[in-house]
């Protein structure tokens, strides 16, 4: 790791306010100057590379909320996973490690099949069945958490229903390559379902290349380089033979890690890609005037979560909001502490279930003073995790990514 | 320390909130300050005043340091570990009251500087002190430092809005000072003397400040200044003209160039200050002030000035200062942030010296502050890898600190003495000075266990 990065944080304190984990616990430790601290002194040699010190490590989010407040442009969040990452990578990865990350994630067919048990799971009556009896209290606590967080999974994978080309309503502007998040795909195909609606009707042709694959980001979490980068290869070769004017995704974190593609390849090509990638609120926002004519009242109280891999790692936060103002009838409410932490973090609240309840608790205080009727963000990870928070708290508040939303205004969509 | 006092200790806080890991005390051996670092022995986070007061009778009996520390922004090595335990008062974060009829707040030590803003101005009150801090910051940590702030000028700073202090001694025991009433001429004034002790005479445990009405209005200004003494003696001709304003902010050429790079602001390059003016109050009377300054800044030859119509405008006035620190400190690593006060008839003067000193000893230092106050905040560029450059960049802020005690200022005008100025108190305060403040300590803490070693 560059030791520079590490010696441009001048301990100012800023980001500590902003920071899920010290808001929680106080503790220097659990906050982003901490962090930065505490691999810099690894460095130095003055602390060892002890359990104590990867547990506190491991606490961090990667929200990168640090990254937006500090006035240095030290991105503490991106130290520690890049830290992770090295470490990992220096000390092999698991066998479950290895059949996940290179066996399943790369290959959609195989990922999708390995949902067929579940699917099969939760038609069945089975898993009312398991819920009922309290039959996962049996096994291990991640176990059960993982259980709770899933909703109900579509019969098919948004991948192999959707056509690889869909022609754009009335005079096409451009082309754009629709990039699948695995998740969005696997659960929330709806959403993605709506957002080629809304690109096609702004005059997009929208390419979905069967044979894309996962953006990487877990392999990046995994420790795994190489297979971030044959992943990077493989989306880089796809869609840049399909001559598009954006590729576009409605995942936060897909987008997040394509828009990256070019730091871990240094090439022209893996360049061109990412400069290409856009969140579907940045198309939309393009186009606003002709999408508010598309737009039908939607008498709602709304308000927004900006998922950190929107508002930290891409910087976007006017767009989505500008966007639902454009519905007409809806009522805008501005969500207190909006761009904070929502606990999911990828699979933090799997694996640090206490502090990531905690988080999420705040959250769902926010929405309850928000007094809003439906819920939006953009990001498969705060969907999961906000989902199963408003079943268990708010039950009254519904839950849609931001294209479900104005697709639902666009027509009688559903 | 021995194994049965951190048992002692710990079992006062509670396990969670005692920490003696190894790599918990490397993260506590710093705060704000660059270059400096002391490990603590032991870190305390209490969740009340009754733990605080047995933590301090347990090490005045021991003999064992005790320092204060808030979120550890302090910029002058103020919270760094004496050598024994650090005590963190960030869990002591309960507004205890809001008391509208005598319009006083009533706060823990741990509560964020910015978090009882909120509080109070949500019921049309307002406290002024605002530190660059202030989003971190905690109350305990201002009374200690005595904060300032940017409204220093038109509102004065934290040692103005201190009513009452509920203060643990250095033995344990319980000293309360001051309280709601406007008047109060009982006895010394020891909320003052408490004030701005950095954490070397008691531990606070509560806090009332005083607060007043929320101003209706304010009008913000941006001015050019080809001409740094044009600048400076706007500064003074509004203050003569009997303006007030909340807000008198300062930038100078060194800075307006790192702005205009980093932030694209537009800014133009060939001027050398800028002035960022607020005014607030009555809409009726900040309309003529706001009339008043932008007659006074056109006589003293600005190049540009504009008066924000809206928030949207006001906002984008101000990004130049608000990115000023942003866009200095990303130019090199490590970041030295003064703060060289002087009478504001002084201002033009203190910055030729600045410049001097920086050309002097070839090193880079922006500089940027409250215009209105004399409180200026020359920055040094340097990267502390580079030892030969950190010695020089400390050569040259010798030299503004003579200057600015030369010119009837001081070496500080809201960081703190602590580590980092100890040497040079005796030049600004003299020998009495310090044999005052030795008895003053002496009285409060005879055995030396509360911060010792810093201030003098």
């Amino acid at each position: 790791m560059d030791y520079v990065k590490l010696i441009n944080c001048m301990r100012c304190g800023m980001c500590l306010p902003t920071c899920p984990t010290y808001k929680e616990t106080f503790l220097e430790t659990a906050s982003p100057r901490g962090r930065v601290a505490l691999i810099r002194k690894l460095q130095e040699g003055e602390l060892d590379q002890s359990e104590r010190l990867l547990d506190y490590l491991s606490l961090c989010l990667d929200c990168q909320a640090c990254a937006s407040a500090c006035p240095c442009g030290v991105n503490a969040g991106e130290l520690v996973a890049e830290f992770t990452c090295e470490r990992k990578s220096d000390s092999g990865l698991s066998f479950m490690e290895t059949l996940i990350l290179h066996k399943l994630v790369p290959h959609p067919d195989r990922l999708e099949t390995s949902m067929a048990p579940l699917r099969l799971y939760q038609s069945s009556g089975l898993q009312k069945l398991v819920r009922t009896l309290g039959i996962l209290k049996m096994f291990p606590k991640p176990l059960e958490r993982m259980e709770g967080l899933l909703p109900p999974l579509p019969s098919r994978s948004l991948r192999q229903e959707i056509n690889e080309v869909t022609p754009a309503v009335g005079k096409e502007r451009g082309t754009v390559g629709f990039f699948l998040g695995c998740v969005m795909s696997l659960v929330f195909s709806e959403a993605s379902r709506a957002t080629i609606k809304l690109l096609s009707s702004l005059g997009y042709r929208v390419i979905t290349p069967r044979n894309q694959v996962c953006c990487g980001a877990p392999n990046m979490l995994g420790g795994d380089l190489t297979g971030l980068k044959e992943a990077a290869h493989t989306n880089i070769e796809i869609f840049g033979s399909c001559e598009v004017d954006f590729i576009v995704t409605d995942c936060g974190g897909c987008g997040a890690e394509l828009k990256k593609y070019h730091h871990h390849i240094d090439d022209e090509s893996s360049s061109a890609f990412s400069a290409k990638v856009r969140d579907i609120s940045q198309v939309l926002a393009l186009h606003a005037d002709e999408l508010a004519s598309l737009l039908k009242p939607l008498p709602l109280k709304v308000t927004y979560h900006d998922p950190c891999h929107i508002a930290h790692c891409q910087g976007i936060r006017a767009e989505p909001r500008d966007l639902l103002k454009r519905v007409p009838g809806l009522e805008y409410k501005e969500l207190e502490a909006a761009d904070a932490c929502c606990g999911s973090a990828g699979t933090y609240n799997i694996a640090k279930p206490e502090l990531s309840d905690r988080i999420l608790q705040r959250k769902l205080d926010t929405i309850r003073e928000s007094g809003a009727q439906v819920l939006v963000t953009s990001n498969p990870g705060c969907l999961l995790q906000l989902k199963k928070g408003l079943a268990d708290q708010l039950p009254g508040v519904k839950l849609m990514h931001l294209t479900e939303l104005l697709a639902l205004s666009m027509s009688q969509y559903r | 320390m021995k194994p049965s006092l951190i048992d002692e200790l710990k079992n006062i806080v509670g396990a969670p909130f005692a920490l003696t890991d190894r790599e918990s005390l490397a993260v506590y051996g710093y705060d704000s300050t660059p270059g400096l670092e002391r490990l603590p022995g032991m870190v305390l986070l209490p969740g009340s005043a009754a733990e605080v007061a047995r933590i301090l009778r347990l090490c005045h009996g021991a003999g064992i340091c005790v320092t204060p520390r808030g979120s550890g922004t302090n910029l002058s090595g103020g919270s760094l570990s004496a050598g024994g335990v650090v005590v963190q008062t960030s869990r002591m974060n309960r507004i205890i009251e809001i008391d509208e009829e005598n319009l006083t707040a009533t706060v823990e030590p741990g509560v964020i500087t910015s978090t009882l803003h909120r509080e109070v101005e949500s019921r049309g009150l307002f406290y002024p002190p605002d530190p660059g801090s202030m989003n971190i910051s905690t109350m305990g940590g201002n009374v200690a430092e005595n904060s300032g702030g940017l409204r220093g000028l038109k509102y004065g700073v934290t040692a103005d809005y201190i009513m009452g202090l509920e203060t643990v001694l250095a033995d344990g025991e319980l000293l309360r000072t001051g309280g709601k009433a406007v008047k109060d001429v009982a006895g010394y004034s020891l909320n003052r003397l408490l004030v701005s002790s950095e954490g070397t005479l008691g531990f606070f445990t509560g806090i009332t400040v005083k607060l007043i009405p929320k101003p209706q209005c304010k009008i913000t200004m941006l001015a050019h200044f080809p001409i740094l003494q044009d600048a400076a003696l706007a500064v003074s001709a509004i203050i003569a003209a009997k303006v007030i304003p909340a807000t008198l902010e300062f930038l100078d050429k060194v800075t307006i160039k790192c702005v205009e790079e980093y932030a694209h602001v537009g800014l133009p390059l060939d001027v050398d200050a800028v002035l960022l003016i607020e005014v607030d109050g009555h809409p009726a009377v900040i309309a003529e002030e706001a009339a008043a300054v932008a007659e006074i800044c056109k006589k003293q030859r600005c190049s540009f000035f504009q008066t924000a119509q809206n928030a949207a405008e006001a906002l984008k006035l101000t990004e130049a200062r608000r990115t000023a620190l942003s866009a200095l400190a990303r130019l090199k690593p490590t970041t030295i942030l003064e703060d060289a006060t002087v009478p504001r008839s002084c201002i033009a003067a203190m910055l030729e010296i600045i410049q001097a000193s920086a050309k002097k000893y070839n090193v880079i230092i922006g500089t940027f502050g409250h215009a209105g106050d004399g409180n200026l905040h020359p920055t040094c560029l340097t990267d502390e890898r580079d030892k030969d450059e950190i010695a020089r960049a400390h050569a040259a802020f010798a030299e503004i600190f003579a200057a600015a005690i030369a010119m009837g200022g001081t070496i500080t005008g809201e960081h703190g003495v602590g580590l980092a100025k100890k040497k040079y108190l005796p030049a600004l305060v003299g020998e009495s000075g310090i044999r005052v403040m030795r008895g003053i300590k002496q009285a409060f803490d005879p055995k030396g266990i509360l911060n010792p070693g810093k201030v003098f």
